[in-house]
């Protein structure tokens, strides 16, 4: 078994810690949770633009060929018959990266599913930096921003293999339009996969009381690397996985900070738009409080490994560290 | 149902009604309206099964239909409160605040009839395609009707659209292009040439067929003629020919009545050309 980083003694027990047995994609986690949909709701039916096996829509695909939509390369002909397809009564869930799921649909998703108030899943993978080496045209980094600026659009984004299976599972049962963002990159799986997902539902990992990690998707378990490292240093930290973006969870949030009174937030994205203002919106309107963001800062991605590119552009744990020093700091200094 | 010379009387109040909408609020499209008239009045009059008095989203078993060029919301919401989906009285209301009639068709406001937001042009075909596919899941035998404009064609996401429905033997939906030869900037000769709209369709895989969508007869037995086509492994479109503007003369052959209203005296014009019915 894998640890989490270095060892360290001091304080450790005060913390809860997480470790994991194997890695796997969040991809994988939507796909299976997709098979167990097919099985289990018949009004689920799946849309792809020729990405079936990036998707990995392909097990649904082959068992339930009658519920499988494939549209070819026309991602706006897919989210206007996906809106189509819930006057009836189908609950569709659409697959493509995560570029061509929101950015490049953007007008289709706003009329003819948020506006319109469908029952559309707009499932999307390769999201942010880890996709890696296809580079900046592919790794969106602006997609929960354009999403989330969307009246009444749920946006999810799971921490790992577990997560997002359970997410997937989730969204079927709630009515309305839901953004699914997931990604490439094998992943460590730490979340319980018996937990089921509560949309709408931050959860603790870790209490502590010196500083709040708020953190979504991959950099999740980023934010418990650099917990544990902080804690090394005799630094407690809360850190929040955050998979709902949207609808937001103000009140778990604030009674983390009202207790550490400091935050970092993380995230494979832009800081406009993201996470990071998604928080720092809600703390500015009810307990203003020192904020420094884990988030790309106003630039495309290139090429390169996951590994490579979040130490790069600064998503690693020990980046999440130095902000939760530089965000200790700050606050220290305003008492 | 409706005999034909009730379908032309109504089509006399609706364009009564559109003018009237139109200058009330001073916006609005009157001339890609004015000229639908004779397709939306036999679609609901002659055409389409449905329950107006019991307007739901799901729609099983019944007809459905689907504004792709939402800017023509006069004429629909007009045909929709003439078939008694809700009260005329409230065509009023039309673009004004707090209104259900909003300038563009939503169902954001809960207006009985309209299934999904259009306006901006180009993604009806795509989700009439979709309606038509939860209708063949459904076993739902009844049909799916669409309307767009011949600028819409201009968008991309149509082609995409057309290139699905005939690959995916889509073959429970009839859509409908209003080909008025105008837009916006000028004629659709001026401002991009779409050539031969049959042969374009026709080589994507759709059966076509025309009509002059200005006279009754024909658009009924048309529309008539396309659902006895059904069912047979290809989606039907239909080149619907009609002037833009129609029954107003001075706002007939021309896209500068695409989108402005009358002024009072110009109302009454037109109110003068389209006589023998009453007002909502
Ligand atoms: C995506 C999009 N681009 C531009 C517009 C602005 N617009 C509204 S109507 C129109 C012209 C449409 O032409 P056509 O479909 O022929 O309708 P008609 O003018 O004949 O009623 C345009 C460009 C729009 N509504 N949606
Ligand atoms: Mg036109």
């Amino acid at each position: 078994m894998e640890t989490l980083s270095e060892p360290n003694t001091i304080n450790k027990a005060a913390m809860k810690t997480y470790s994991f047995t194997e890695k796997k994609d969040t991809r994988s986690g939507f796909g299976a949770g997709l098979l167990e949909l097919g099985r289990t709701n018949p009004d689920v039916v799946a849309l792809c633009a020729d990405l079936t096996g990036s998707l990995k829509m392909d097990a649904f695909a082959k068992e339930f060929p009658d519920r499988f939509f494939q549209t070819g390369i026309a991602e706006a002909n897919m989210i206007g018959m996906a809106a189509g397809m819930t006057i009836g009564g189908k609950i569709p869930f659409t697959g493509t990266f995560a570029n061509f799921a929101t950015g490049r649909v953007y007008d289709q998703i706003r009329q003819s599913v948020a506006y319109s108030g469908k029952n559309v899943k707009i499932c999307a993978s390769h999201a942010g930096l880890t996709l890696g080496e296809d580079g900046a045209t592919h790794q969106i980094l602006e997609d929960i921003g354009m999403m989330r600026m969307l009246p009444h659009m749920t946006v999810i984004c799971p921490s790992d293999y577990n997560q997002t299976k359970a997410a997937t599972l989730a969204i079927a049962r709630h009515h309305g339009p839901v953004y699914l963002r997931f990604g490439r990159p094998s992943w460590p799986v730490f979340t319980d996969p018996n937990e089921e997902f509560i949309i709408g539902k931050a959860q603790v990992m870790t209490e502590g009381s010196d500083v709040t990690i708020i953190a979504t998707g991959h950099l999740v378990w980023k934010a418990l690397q650099a917990a544990e490292m902080l804690s090394g240093n005799g630094i407690t930290v809360e850190v929040i996985n955050m998979a709902t973006i949207k609808p937001f969870d103000g009140s778990t949030v604030l009674k983390s900070v009202m207790k550490t009174r400091c935050v970092v937030t993380a995230e494979e994205h832009q800081q406009n738009g993201g996470l990071g203002d998604a928080v720092a919106q809600f703390l500015a309107n009810n307990f203003p409080s020192p904020i420094e963001m884990v988030a790309v800062n106003d630039s495309f991605g290139e090429s390169g490994t996951p590994d490579q590119l979040l130490i790069k552009y600064g998503l690693d744990a020990p980046d999440i560290m130095q902000k939760a020093k530089k965000v200790l700091d700050r606050k220290t200094s305003q008492r | 149902m409706a005999e034909l010379a009730d379908l032309k009387t109504l089509a006399t109040q609706v364009r009564r009604d559109i003018v009237r909408m139109v200058h009330g609020c001073q916006s609005g499209h009157p001339g890609g309206s004015l000229g639908c008239v004779e397709f939306m009045v036999a679609l609901y009059g002659k055409v389409m099964h449905y329950d107006a008095a019991n307007f739901d989203m799901d729609g099983k078993n019944e007809d459905l239909f689907f504004l792709s060029n939402g800017h023509i919301s006069p004429v629909w919401y007009s045909v929709l409160a003439r078939n008694g989906f809700f009260p005329v009285s409230e065509l009023s209301t039309f673009r004004k605040l707090n209104t259900r009639l909003q300038g563009h068709p939503t169902t954001h406001e809960g207006l009985p009839g309209v299934r999904v937001a259009s306006g901006s042009l180009g993604q009806g075909l795509s989700v009439a395609l979709g309606a038509a596919q939860a209708k063949k899941l459904n076993n739902d035998k009844s049909i799916v009707f669409s309307l767009h404009g011949d600028g819409e064609l201009q968008e991309g996401q149509i082609w995409e659209a057309a290139m699905y429905g005939a690959a995916h033997k889509v073959d429970n939906i009839i859509s409908t292009v209003d080909v008025n030869g105008q837009q916006i900037d000028g004629s659709t000769e001026q401002v991009l040439p779409m050539g031969n709209l049959r042969a374009k369709f026709e080589a994507f895989g759709w059966e076509v067929l025309d009509m002059n969508g200005n006279d009754m007869n024909e658009v009924v037995n048309t529309l008539l003629k396309a659902k006895t086509m059904t069912g047979k492994g290809k989606p039907i479109l239909i080149l619907m020919n009609t002037i833009m503007g129609n029954g107003v003369d001075f706002m007939m052959h021309t896209h500068k009545w695409h989108g402005i209203a009358p002024n009072d005296e110009q109302l009454q014009k037109a109110l003068e050309q389209l006589q023998e019915t009453s007002d909502y």
